[in-house]
């Protein structure tokens, strides 16, 4: 068969038989948990990840919690309330915000941004992104800090190093706090935690180690983004929900996951990606996306480094081997 | 006055390797590819060179042909150099 965007297709009815059968022997026989707590944040994949735990355990067996905090988006929230509605689960807000400022999670980041931009103040708008060409050069990846003043003029810098690991180390408060609310309603309840992370998050490192990086099962963490989109229709969710941009929702500034982390359309990276993993020569792949082969080669080159640089992300705690006699 | 690359490979070796000397790597092995180094130790590299050579490395320039090895490096501050002059 020949290589084309097609190959990323899956049988939609097929896979989710096959994922639902596994989340029931998982939670059931492994973890003997009695259902499922989920974060949803109105996004594709929680909603996804909703929708397959209600078919696996039924609508009466899965809790599901939104937790806003003093930067998401107010339409998440909307939408997550309408997504419980629809699927008929019960569902509570755990707003976070007053949790996250007794970390002084804003002030310990905001800190960080104004030692690169000393006008910075809570009127502002800020996200960190990476450079946007990847498709031209072999660029690293190495953050650049946007803020945008309340007039909507930005302003762009690249980070210093300390100041990077201050604002990533206080935002990853954001991820950890909801991990330790979803626990303690999964423990509350005796269920398990559904982990929402799609392939290209879990692989290529985009979630926070013990924050959303943990949960007791992932049963989408093996599908692209394009294929957890293909399931969509097969789980009836909601038009707004599949049309949405994905979005980190973590920075006060609206960040796409595309800006922050991936660098390339989902449609586009995926495609090489599997182009990878099948060895389809590049000027094959390049061929059928109607690109250059040194385009392929950087995303290939960029996702490589990825699964590479986050494989500490995906391990559990190291342990030093018993010396052998 | 120890020669460029000698002292790139102590800084690499003090700051990634915890003074290790047992892990070699050539001049020409890429930091990345032999895990030596992330996007994180990228960033590490380029607030060393700026602070201590005292060039400005442009958002341009932060590709694997000027950072990911000692001979990049190396070629990279050269060329930044001769340009100061």
């Amino acid at each position: 068969m020949s290589f084309s965007k097609e190959v990323i297709r899956i049988d939609a009815a097929k896979e989710t038989d096959r994922i639902v059968g596994e989340m029931r022997r998982i939670v059931g026989r492994v973890l003997h948990k009695r259902g499922a707590v989920i974060g949803i944040s109105g996004g594709i994949d929680s909603s996804i990840c909703l929708a397959l735990s209600v078919k696996a355990f039924g609508a009466d067996k899965v809790f599901a919690l939104a937790m806003p905090e003093a930067d998401s988006n107010p339409e998440s929230a909307v939408l997550a309330r309408k997504l419980a509605r629809h699927y008929g689960v019960r569902y509570i807000v755990e707003n976070l915000t007053a949790a996250l400022a007794g970390f002084q999670v804003y002030q310990r980041r905001d800190e960080a941004i104004k030692n690169v931009f000393p006008e910075f103040d809570a009127t502002y708008k800020a996200k960190i992104v990476l450079p946007d060409d990847l498709l031209d050069k072999d660029t690293l990846n190495v953050y650049r800090l946007t803020i945008i003043s309340p007039e909507g003029e930005e302003k762009t810098a690249r980070i210093p190093l300390n100041e990077y690991l201050q604002i990533v180390a206080a935002s990853n408060f954001k991820q950890r706090s909801r991990t330790n609310m979803l626990y303690y309603h999964a423990e509350r309840l005796n269920y398990a935690v559904i982990g929402t992370g799609n392939k290209n998050e879990h692989e290529q490192g985009f979630f926070v180690k013990y924050g959303d990086g943990g949960a007791d099962i992932k049963p989408i963490a093996h599908l692209f983004k394009t294929q957890v989109y293909q399931l969509a229709a097969q789980l009836d969710v909601p038009k707004e929900i599949q049309g949405r941009t994905p979005t980190t929702d973590t920075y006060s500034a609206e960040c796409t996951q595309e800006e922050f982390f991936f660098r390339v359309p989902f449609e586009v990276g995926d495609a090489i990606w599997y182009g990878m993993e099948h060895n389809v020569p590049v000027a094959e792949v390049a061929a059928a996306m109607k690109m250059t082969t040194a385009q392929v080669e950087h995303v290939q080159k960029d996702i490589a480094r990825k699964i590479r640089t986050s494989e500490y992300l995906k391990a559990n705690p190291y342990h030093i081997a018993t010396e052998q006699e | 006055m120890a020669d460029l690359k000698s002292t790139l490979r102590q800084y690499i070796i003090d700051n990634f390797l915890f003074g290790d000397t047992e892990t070699k790597f050539a001049d020409g092995d890429s930091f990345m590819d032999s895990g030596i180094v992330d996007s994180t130790g990228i960033l590490d590299i380029i607030t060393f060179l700026e602070g201590e050579f005292s060039i400005k490395v442009n958002d341009d320039e932060i590709v694997p042909d000027n950072l990911d090895s000692l001979n990049n490096l190396d070629a990279f501050i050269n060329r930044k150099k001769a340009q100061l002059n």
